[in-house]
């Protein structure tokens, strides 16, 4: 019972810590390159504890997400819910996958959604970004390995599911 | 752990439903996007949550405003002796400047006196710290910590010391979102300090610079030229320095220059701005002056007063939508 509802806090925390990372600035230099952190860990969790990830709640955080950024309503959660569906589409197989295949999978995952968010700006008449804007998915799909890491040791130490 | 692995997450093949709830979503975020641009949904929305918002945006500052602090902390000693003399300098320069301004602006009043208006040099600001956080969208925007609460409304132009930075966007109780004169989506009637000429510095898409699409072919405009807030539009008061030229080439069209010009402000490294108060200026050009002359009724006939006709009242100092 405990340890159910701590695993749910660990999961509220880690979700909300990443719109929070979303939301820090970098300095200039470095700025392009920031991943997705939303993104990462929703990923994690639709691999790891599917039953807590549907497409109802990607489509929340990236209400969420929207919110807190003001772009346009509905931007990220278009962008997550792909995402989303996606991940649990191939859940069984990803789960399986060696570290660096896996990795491999979440660069994939990750150009599909800029992609998806530069058709979207596109279609809202933004302009061409430059092209360090394409680095973050791969920041984000190095940052994979060790985001996977940390939280399924986290969730080791607290015995959650 | 005793789960039925077998409907919920199928080796190969996808489940219908899943698509169809896909469709759903997706659908949902457009009609969502399409409305709120329409609308503007999402700014209500946001002032209504800004209870949640708000300390969210506190809290990603944090770090920002925590590196600043330490690299005070932490600076060495030489530094910071060279950091304050030159700040001696700057003032001792300012004080200078201002003391022969002072006497420039006693002289301005007496003549403004003279001419009996009502407009005074004192600016009536209020000071905004900049919270550090990443708003997306290519950073075009500034975020404050001062809101409705402390009197701030849309539309008011935002300074630092060397310039326009641009303008208040949205306004949430206690924070405010400032368009930056760089947004694409951003246009400033400004005039060349050199020449007088007038025309509209718009956001650039390439970088933090202004371009200049609409300067006439015989205007007289050279990399260099200083430009300041016109005053036209009665939105940004006039007389602030807002860039400088950069460059000029005929466009592609050939039928006006373009010119792209840095910005005078100080955009990315501004920890403090300055938000501008009433500036209650006459919304559009000043009304056409009527034509002093004999009394009509010894004009001849024929030319009986044809009637000035008023310009049409623009509306060029706001957002470009």
């Amino acid at each position: 019972m405990n340890r159910q509802r701590l695993g749910r806090w660990l999961f509220a925390g880690t979700l909300m810590l990443a719109l929070l990372l979303m939301l820090v600035p970098l300095p200039g230099v470095l700025e392009p390159f920031k991943p997705y952190w939303p993104a990462l860990v929703l990923l994690y969790w639709a691999l790891e504890s599917e039953d807590r990830v549907g497409l109802g709640l990607a489509f929340s955080v990236g209400l969420g997400a929207d919110l807190l950024n003001g772009i346009v309503l509905g931007e990220q959660a278009l962008r997550l819910c792909a995402l989303v569906f996606i991940a649990l589409r191939f859940r069984s197989r990803l789960r399986f996958f060696p570290m660096w295949q896996q990795t491999l999978a979440v660069l994939a995952l990750l150009l599909n959604d800029r992609v998806l968010l530069l058709v979207v700006r596109m279609l809202a008449g933004s302009s061409l970004p430059p092209v360090s804007w394409w680095g973050a998915p791969f920041v984000g799909a190095m940052m994979w390995p060790f985001l996977f890491l940390l939280l399924d040791d986290l969730r080791a130490r607290l015995r959650v599911q | 752990m005793a789960r039925t692995r077998d409907e919920s997450s199928p080796l190969f093949a996808g489940n219908a439903a899943g698509t169809l709830r896909l469709i759903i979503y997706l659908a949902l975020a457009m009609a969502l996007m399409v409305l709120d641009q329409r609308n503007g949904w999402l700014w209500r929305l946001r002032y209504g949550a800004s209870a949640v918002v708000e300390p969210i945006y506190r809290l990603a500052g944090l770090p920002a405003a925590g590196i600043r602090t330490a690299s005070v902390a932490f600076a060495d000693r030489q530094g910071l002796t060279v950091q304050n003399r030159r700040l001696r300098e700057d003032l001792l320069l300012a004080n200078a400047k201002l003391n022969r301004m002072s006497a420039v602006a006693e002289q301005n009043q007496r003549l403004k006196q003279l001419l009996d208006t009502q407009h005074s040099l004192k600016l009536n600001v209020q000071l905004a710290r900049v919270i550090g956080v990443d708003m997306g969208a290519f950073r075009y925007q500034l975020t404050l910590d001062v809101g409705a609460r402390d009197g701030v409304k849309p539309g008011q132009p935002v300074i630092d010391a060397h310039g326009v930075m641009g303008q208040v966007k949205e306004v949430l109780p206690t924070t405010s979102i400032v368009m930056l004169v760089t947004d694409p989506e951003h246009a400033i009637p400004v005039v060349d300090e050199r020449t007088g000429l007038r025309t509209v510095a718009y956001g650039s898409r390439e970088g933090e610079q202004l371009s200049l699409p609409d300067i006439p072919l015989a205007a007289d405009v050279r990399a260099g030229d200083k430009l300041l807030t016109s005053g036209v539009g009665g939105r940004f008061p006039p007389g602030f320095p807002v860039g400088e030229i950069r460059d000029v080439a005929p466009a592609d069209t050939g039928m006006f220059l373009v010119a792209h010009a840095s910005v005078a402000a100080d955009i990315d490294r501004s920890a403090e701005v300055l938000l501008l108060h009433d500036q209650a200026e006459p919304a559009g050009p000043p009304p056409p002056i009527v034509p002093m002359g004999p009394p009509a009724e010894l004009a001849p006939a024929a030319a009986a007063s044809a009637p000035v006709a008023p310009p049409p009242a623009r509306g060029n100092g706001g957002v470009r939508r």
